[in-house]
């Protein structure tokens, strides 16, 4: 029995009773939509206990929440929860459904899009309401209103791309975790609780959780005050060393280039760009890193940047606020040095 | 006697090398001028498979969809180890998202016949979207395993690997058949051998060898094995030509816009102790350090 709501969507990821930043994030860029377009924000969460979470995903932004429960659900793996999601879209047809940008995220949603033959835009770093026109040869253009502009970075982070999906429905995203905005907690908020049935048959269990390790994030680049990151200047693993001194004395975490991160000198959760995180530090010390768009798009709003390098010409130093031209090796101690010095 | 599997590749430009030449004015990038390259991670799921071929005995099937150049990936494969080779093109593939590209590649799969496991890249630096490895999953209706990092165990007729999560990892256990998507941290994909690359440079596409030219049929003696890498188009795989390409695509770019960055006025500093102090002194009275 479907019944089109029309609602904007977000999938609520949740592990273990806690529900992920980014869902919260996504409910309030969710509510922004909905407001637009005149419908109501749908939240939907899947676990074993989540009826206890149902009241804080109103309290940031969702309408009505559509709870499902069951003891099979426990861990989050693709094939059932995609089930319960698909189930959930053919009956309630919501219009635009949203997923955080993360390993669940973009294992899930993808699984959804194919089954529901719909488009999904992959990592958005903006979304909009807007018209959009298709150009068509045989009747003329078609005028499409209040779509989703799904933006995102493209080619490597050096481009910025606006994707639409015009005549499927729901249109889908993720998005990446940091960049909306999270409401702030209303406790005056009202919302519907939507009752669910969603006939869980063994066969979808094909996955099985043996283990699951998860710390909380070693590296906070998004709330660091002060970053030092290296690029492939900085030549090895090894020396890599460096730059962790640095970031030490000056108490700083520590980035690095997608150049540094594919070579090996530095782990993915410290990679600094488009294609990583996005940092707004007040001070960014960028060390052997040239430049590439991709990377300097993701730190360019950091509050002041310096820039070492050895190339007088490394695109870096257009949009550094300071540039020390030289060789790294020689200048990252030499600012260790006269740093410990002066705050003696 | 082993595993049926299929590894499914792409030919990419190589997006994490862009240098000046091939930024257009604009700010947009010309494909044209970045080397085509075989998708870093879809080496780590080819290497993936040899592996498990080393260790168990497999055959292993490469799939690619792209133009008719794509074949050199297929070659690269062959000099790495894989056994038969499959360059999916045609013109109304083009212009295809990921859902249309997984429909292809779904297809091309189920003609091959019985399949253990599927092993693809996580993602490819085009479009860094890592969705056609759950699409074509689901749309072969198998298991999913994505963000795998290590293959922990195979047996007859299931699979432990190690996947990653926000902040850490977790194992977990499938039935075959599955497909799996590898990142770059699995392993370190071995270079082409020096015996299999004499022994196979020769192969080709259909398409290649109807081109080849005068000089090279003369030096050559063309043989059987000169047509290693089989070309399969729509009608081949059965495939709708409404659901491929462009046309089988929900999604549609509505607007590219290059990266603008603010030109800042940049101050030289002196690379000396009276620079640098200098420098530091500013910040820290500035409260931007300290």
């Amino acid at each position: 029995m479907a019944m089109k709501t029309n609602e904007v969507w977000i999938y609520i990821e949740q592990n273990n009773g806690k529900v992920a930043d980014v869902s919260l994030e996504l409910l309030g860029k969710g509510s922004e939509l909905s407001r637009k377009l005149k419908v109501k924000t749908g939240a939907v969460i899947i676990g074993d206990a989540v009826r206890g979470l149902t009241g804080k995903l109103i309290k940031y932004g969702a309408d009505r929440v559509y709870p499902v429960e069951a003891l099979a659900l426990k861990n989050y793996t693709a094939i059932p929860y995609a089930h319960a999601m698909v189930t959930l879209v053919r009956e309630f047809e919501p219009q635009i459904v949203l997923y955080g940008a993360t390993t669940t995220g973009r294992d899930i949603a993808p699984r959804i899009a194919s089954e529901l033959r719909v488009g999904l835009t992959a990592d958005c770093t903006n979304l909009q309401i807007g018209d959009y026109t298709k150009p068509s040869s045989k009747e003329g253009d078609i005028l499409y209103k209040d779509i989703l502009y799904q933006i995102r970075p493209a080619f490597g982070g050096n481009i910025i791309a606006t994707i639409v999906s015009p005549d499927h429905r729901p249109q889908m995203a993720t998005v990446r975790e940091g960049v909306m905005k999270m409401n702030s907690e209303d406790e005056a908020r009202k919302g519907e609780i939507v009752e669910t049935k969603i006939d869980l048959p063994a066969r979808l269990f094909v996955t099985e959780v043996a283990r699951r390790v998860q710390m909380e994030k070693a590296v906070d680049l998004k709330s660091a005050a002060v970053i030092v990151s290296g690029g492939m200047g900085v030549g090895s693993k090894e020396n890599f060393k460096l730059i962790h001194d640095l970031a030490h004395v000056l108490s700083a975490q520590v980035g690095g280039s997608r150049a540094a991160v594919d070579a090996g000198f530095i782990g993915h959760d410290h990679q600094v760009g488009q294609t990583g995180t996005t940092v707004r530090p007040k001070l960014y010390i960028a060390v052997g890193i040239s430049g590439q768009i991709q990377h300097m798009a993701g730190m360019k709003e950091s509050n002041r940047i310096i820039a070492i390098n050895s190339d007088p010409d490394a695109p870096i130093f257009q949009i550094a606020h300071y540039g020390i031209v030289g060789d790294l090796n020689d200048i990252v101690p030499r600012f260790i040095d006269v740093y410990k010095s002066l705050m003696k | 006697m082993g595993y049926n599997i299929a590894v499914l590749v792409k030919q990419v430009p190589d997006t994490h090398n862009i240098t000046g030449e091939a930024m257009k004015e604009d700010g947009t990038v010309n494909r044209q001028a970045l080397p085509a390259i075989f998708n870093p991670e879809d080496l780590n799921a080819l290497e993936e498979a040899l592996k498990i071929k080393e260790k168990f005995g497999a055959r292993i099937t490469v799939i690619s969809m792209g133009p008719p150049n794509a074949a050199e990936v297929l070659r690269e494969s062959l000099y790495r180890g894989a056994d038969d080779l499959i360059l999916i093109t045609d013109r109304v593939f083009a212009g295809a998202d990921t859902l249309a590209t997984s429909y292809v590649l779904s297809l091309a799969v189920k003609k091959l016949g019985h399949i253990d496991i599927v092993l693809c890249g996580r993602q490819a630096i085009d479009g860094d979207t890592a969705q056609v490895g759950p699409q074509t999953a689901e749309k072969l209706k198998i298991n999913q395993l994505t963000f795998v990092n290590k293959i922990v165990s195979l047996k007859k007729d299931s699979i432990t690997i190690e996947r990653s999560i926000e902040g850490g990892y977790e194992t977990l256990s499938s039935k075959l058949p599955v497909l799996i998507t590898v990142t770059g941290e699995a392993n370190t994909p071995r270079p082409p051998a020096v015996k299999k690359l004499l022994a196979y440079k020769h192969a080709m596409t259909p398409i290649e060898l109807e081109s080849l030219d005068e000089s090279y049929i003369n030096a050559n003696e063309i043989t059987d094995s000169h047509a290693m890498i089989k070309v399969w188009d729509h009608r081949e795989i059965e495939a709708n030509p409404e659901q491929c390409g462009l046309s089988g695509s929900p999604t549609k770019v509505k607007q590219i816009e290059s990266i603008v960055l603010g030109v800042q006025e940049s101050r030289k500093i002196e690379n000396s102790k009276a620079g640098i102090e200098a420098l530091i002194s500013e910040l820290l009275k500035e409260h931007i350090l300290g």
